[in-house]
């Protein structure tokens, strides 16, 4: 079950602020959600191996190894704001 | 015959063979989405500059060079896709105004192989939805009827394809976003297997499902761009080194001897009974062409939504914890009221910029991720994972395809269901358990409802063989009759 206190722990982990109505509209339909999946506890998995990629690879290596990119300026500009080379935030800390 | 109605291997060799220039191919297909684009909604953006690529293209050709198989296709890519130098929006307000200084692998290859880009299309926003409804942009609408939604999330690439503004479109699907819209709009939908397309520069929803594929108006289509945009990729770490087979020149209908599994499982009750007729039609088209059919059981399609929302939510929400209006994106407006915390300035940002489906998603993948449900939830789906992922081993050991409806219903009017988002999962129960094992699968159109809308056919493979989708998909688009119908409103 779903309760208010849990959506608003989520919502703070995943830095999310939500207002009064958004709690209590999802607290509602989570719940709903979370009651039909409940039906996975039911399925046996003892000394199952959890499955996190679904095809059988093995890990591959690069070299490391610097590699010139022209785009700084570019990325840069992304930012909502900067200082010469640097992201510019406002002072928070 | 107009030139839309061509596929895109017919424009390319009309292209080729100099019949017709890129530059007037992409001239009339830029005119239709403009024209069309206000009553479909199909595109977040046009470029403009597809005129000069094609460009490029023709003197290329008349230089002697060759361009490569997709001569002068324009391509419609889904707005998750980046594209180099042009907007990128995830169909989100966070990312509104992001230009991205790369393009995906897939977006250059297509371009390397002579396609030329006519837009971004809509979506769900972050690929997160079944219908299209959730983009920041606007409403897609259905070209059968365009009070119904197309499907998503890939809802914008099935429209352009369907009301020919392009021949050619690309999509993700992570649980079903390019079958089901497929499907919705009545074009040949293919998710590849994992691994098979790179996902270097898609914007990540759940990476260990997300897979980029075709959207086109015929199989060997599907077929031609899947050789074009898959294969090994150094940039995406889970990318196959597998190189890819010349499928298009492959592509075999004859059905004698095939072994295709029919789920018991995927015909219980909450099917509707126009896309059951739809397959049971299909099912006797190919016992007539010599396919032998048989039952199968996938048990475990009981558990395959919670499984799949669970994780997939758990990896959207890690996914997402980059949009924190620091380097890139949206920042919330701070001059007013300053944040008196770091976690303060990131939670205004992200509250204004994610739409609610992202907002509800990250909730509870941030809840099933927590100390405490854990092991309960994504442990757990991850074990359920493994064991749906065998299941379909197992019944490949049995026969060679599986065949089965995409959607358990059938389009619905736009807004009848977005307050109810249990029962929008619930429509992908057929289709999410591919990426969970992470085999291929293919929408391709097979019947036509009462109403007047398109129902695609599944077809799923053993990881790699998607050479077996082709074929059969060949077969049902040769006997089923669905090829040329267009809807009304593009007319």
């Amino acid at each position: 079950m779903i309760s208010r206190e849990i959506i608003e722990s989520a919502a703070r982990l995943a830095r999310l602020k939500l207002t009064e109505a958004e709690v209590v509209h999802f607290s509602g339909q989570l719940a709903a959600v979370m009651e039909a999946f409940a039906k996975i506890s039911k399925i046996n998995t003892d000394g199952i191996e959890p499955l996190v990629t679904p095809t059988d690879l093995s890990q591959r290596l690069r070299d490391d190894r610097v590699e010139p990119w022209s785009s700084v300026d570019q990325a840069l500009a992304q930012s909502p704001e900067r200082s010469g080379n640097l992201f510019k935030v406002p002072p928070v800390i | 015959m107009d030139l839309f109605e061509n596929d895109a291997t017919g424009i390319a060799a009309l292209v080729r063979s100099k019949s017709v220039s890129a530059v007037e191919v992409a001239t009339t297909y830029l005119a239709r989405a403009e024209r069309l684009n206000g009553l479909l909604g199909a595109f977040i953006l046009l470029n403009q500059e597809v005129i000069n690529q094609a460009r490029k293209i023709d003197d290329k050709i008349s230089k002697g060079i060759d361009v490569g198989p997709l001569a002068g296709v324009p391509v419609a890519v889904k707005d998750l896709l980046c594209t180099k130098d042009i907007r990128t929006t995830a169909a989100s307000k966070i990312l509104e105004n992001f230009v991205p200084p790369y393009s995906a692998t897939v977006v250059e290859r297509l371009e390397a192989k002579g396609a030329v880009l006519l837009g971004k299309t809509n979506l769900d926003e972050f690929a997160m939805g079944s219908s299209n409804e959730t983009s920041a942009f606007g409403v897609c609408r259905n070209p059968w009827n365009r009070e119904y939604v197309p499907g998503g999330s890939s809802g914008g690439s099935a429209v352009a394809v369907a009301s020919r503004m392009c021949p050619l479109a690309i999509g993700t699907d992570t649980g079903g976003s390019i079958r089901q819209p497929a499907s919705y709009c009545g074009v040949v939908g293919l998710k590849p297997t994992y691994g098979r397309v790179s996902r270097y520069g898609i914007i990540a929803y759940a990476s260990s499902l997300d897979q980029a594929g075709p959207m086109t108006l015929t199989v060997r289509d599907a077929a031609l761009a899947l050789e074009v945009i898959g294969g090994p990729d150094l940039r995406d770490s889970t990318c196959s080194q597998i190189e890819v087979p010349r499928f298009s020149e492959n592509i075999s209908p004859k059905m004698r001897g095939l072994k295709i599994g029919i789920p018991r499982q995927f015909f219980q009750s909450g099917l509707n009974g126009e896309i059951e007729r739809v397959v049971r039609n299909a099912e006797d088209l190919l016992k007539e062409a010599g396919a032998e059919l048989m039952e199968v059981d996938l048990p475990l399609t009981d558990v395959a939504v919670a499984t799949y929302y669970l994780l997939a939510t758990s990896e959207a929400s890690s996914n997402l914890s980059r949009y924190d209006g620091v380097r890139y994106g949206l920042r919330a407006d701070f001059t007013k009221s300053p944040a008196k915390t770091l976690e303060e300035f990131y939670a205004r940002t992200r509250s204004e910029g994610f739409g609610e489906e992202v907002k509800r998603r990250i909730i509870l993948g941030t809840y099933a991720l927590s100390s405490g449900y854990y092991d309960a939830y994504f442990k757990k789906a991850g074990q359920v994972r493994r064991l749906i992922r065998d299941e379909f081993l197992n019944v490949f050991e049995q026969c060679d395809v599986i065949m089965g409806p995409v959607t358990a219903i059938l389009p619905f009017k736009i807004g009848e269901k977005v307050s109810d988002p249990l029962a929008m999962y619930l429509n992908d129960v057929y289709t999410t358990s591919a990426n969970l094992a992470g085999i291929p699968g293919l929408s391709v159109p097979a019947g036509m409802t009462e109403q007047g809308f398109p129902v695609g056919i599944q077809l799923l493979a053993p990881h790699f063989e998607e050479q077996r989708l082709f074929n059969v998909a060949t077969a049902i688009e040769a006997a089923a009759g669905m090829k040329g119908r267009l809807p009304d409103v593009i007319r």
